[in-house]
């Protein structure tokens, strides 16, 4: 039996077009990416009709955890221009008696989460290397009465920005005395408006239903 | 000698016109594979919205609480495990022993919402036909004064209802938003967020059959 000869060329797909489409999609991807920010605490937000965006810079953002833990944000991660955050810090240290160096407040500065930690556990905090040593300080930020570093920050933030929006980030099923205490503290410091972030959820409401 | 390196060259030339020269691109593929799955996990694609909400200033001690008519009040008292209870009007001192009962709606559209619009009609009606308007091209306005007119009429209606929303302990965040959202919805002039009275605490236990708690008590 005479051999079948197999062509020895090895079989080519033109992945051309394959290879544009994918380009136009990672240049895109790559654009319109704003990174979405690794949160301390999972976090699911309510739904609105609301069609606002949230605003990029002059905020501070308080994370109402499902375990009753608060965060504290500024600006949404990482500092804008504004460079308020050290600032910020630094105030908090002095009120404290805890002293930041240079290097502190520029850890700080670049911090791109959220942070629930104790004032005194600051140091150790921004000392710590990896994000699971760092997830041991993360005991939210205190705010009983007879401790209230929430209200200072809230203080120190609006004294150093006075432009700062109040933006509320709970997770739904978050309990309700956690967030009225943390509503009484903003209006202790007479902050009277909010912005509570949700998501988008269409709502259609029809007239002829009312009629009925 | 010249003549053999010419043959090459023509031989060279003919093979490049065979064959289209094929550059591997797999690794590529892989790369860009790569890099499309890390920016589609790591986008944030719905930016999240936000809803405003002011809050009154704090009263002052001793300043008199405002005044409104207790036919036009409704409560909506937000209880636990997502239920949500409402009355009309007061409760008057001399009935804390005889506490109205509640009505037990829920979140969705033909419960709480349907509530709202009834009492609401009016009101309703009005922004639903100016925005009608607006849709259809019969007034043509910026935005802001599409939200400008819908707070007038808000403002000048005296027949929808005046809200107040009440948390009970044991109910959650997303209560509060989704019963601040629908005040959005049905277009409601006149809402606020206020603390619950003992005796509204003591009502919804009662409703919700859960024993009452300590503050209940005195």
């Amino acid at each position: 039996m005479p051999k079948i000869k197999l062509p020895t060329k090895s079989p080519h797909i033109d992945m051309t077009p394959m290879v544009d489409l994918f380009s136009v999609v990672l240049t895109f991807l790559m654009l319109t990416a704003t990174m979405r920010q690794t949160e301390p605490a999972p976090v699911e937000t309510p739904t609105s009709i609301s069609e606002k965006p949230t605003p990029d810079f002059n905020t501070m953002t308080l994370i109402l955890s499902k375990d009753d833990r608060v965060f504290l944000n500024f600006d949404n991660g990482s500092d804008t221009a504004y460079k308020f955050r050290p600032k910020i810090l630094a105030e908090m240290g002095k009120r404290y008696g805890v002293e930041f160096n240079e290097a502190e407040l520029r850890q700080f500065e670049k911090y791109p989460s959220p942070m629930g930690v104790p004032i005194l556990k600051m140091k150790e905090f921004l000392a710590a290397k990896s994000v699971k040593e760092k997830s041991v300080f993360e005991t939210g930020i205190p705010i009983d009465s007879t401790d209230n570093q929430l209200a200072m920050w809230i203080l120190y933030t609006r004294q150093i920005n006075p432009n700062v929006q109040a933006c509320i980030k709970g997770d739904s099923e978050t309990g309700y005395p956690i967030v009225k205490e943390v509503l009484g503290i903003l209006q202790d410091y007479k902050v009277n408006r909010f912005n509570l972030i949700t998501n988008l959820e269409a709502v259609k409401v029809n007239i002829e239903e009312i009629k009925k | 000698m010249a003549e053999i390196i010419q043959e090459e060259k023509g031989e060279g030339k003919k093979k490049a016109k065979k064959h289209a020269p094929h550059i591997d691109m797999t690794p590529m593929v892989d790369l860009m594979c790569l890099l499309i799955t890390f920016f589609m996990l790591t986008t944030a694609f719905n930016k999240p919205k936000i809803m405003e909400i002011i809050l009154p200033e704090p009263q002052k001690e001793n300043a008199p609480a405002p005044r409104i008519s207790a036919s036009r009040t409704l409560n909506i008292v937000l209880g636990p495990d997502n239920k949500i209870f409402t009355y009309p009007g007061t409760v008057k001192p001399e009935d804390y022993n005889n506490l109205p009962p509640l009505t037990e709606t829920d979140y969705s559209a033909t419960g709480i919402r349907q509530v709202l619009l009834e009492r609401n009609v009016t009101l309703a009606k009005k922004i639903k036909d100016f925005e009608n308007e607006v849709l259809t091209g019969k007034l043509v306005l910026t935005p802001d004064s599409v939200r400008g007119s819908i707070a007038k009429l808000k403002k000048v209606d005296d027949t929808g209802p005046i809200v107040l929303i009440k948390a009970y302990k044991k109910s959650n965040y997303g209560n509060v938003v989704d019963i601040l959202d629908e005040m959005n919805i049905c277009g409601i002039a006149i809402y606020m967020l206020v603390d619950i009275t003992w005796y509204e605490e003591k009502m919804v236990e009662t409703a919700s059959g859960i024993a009452p708690s300590a503050t209940a008590l005195n």
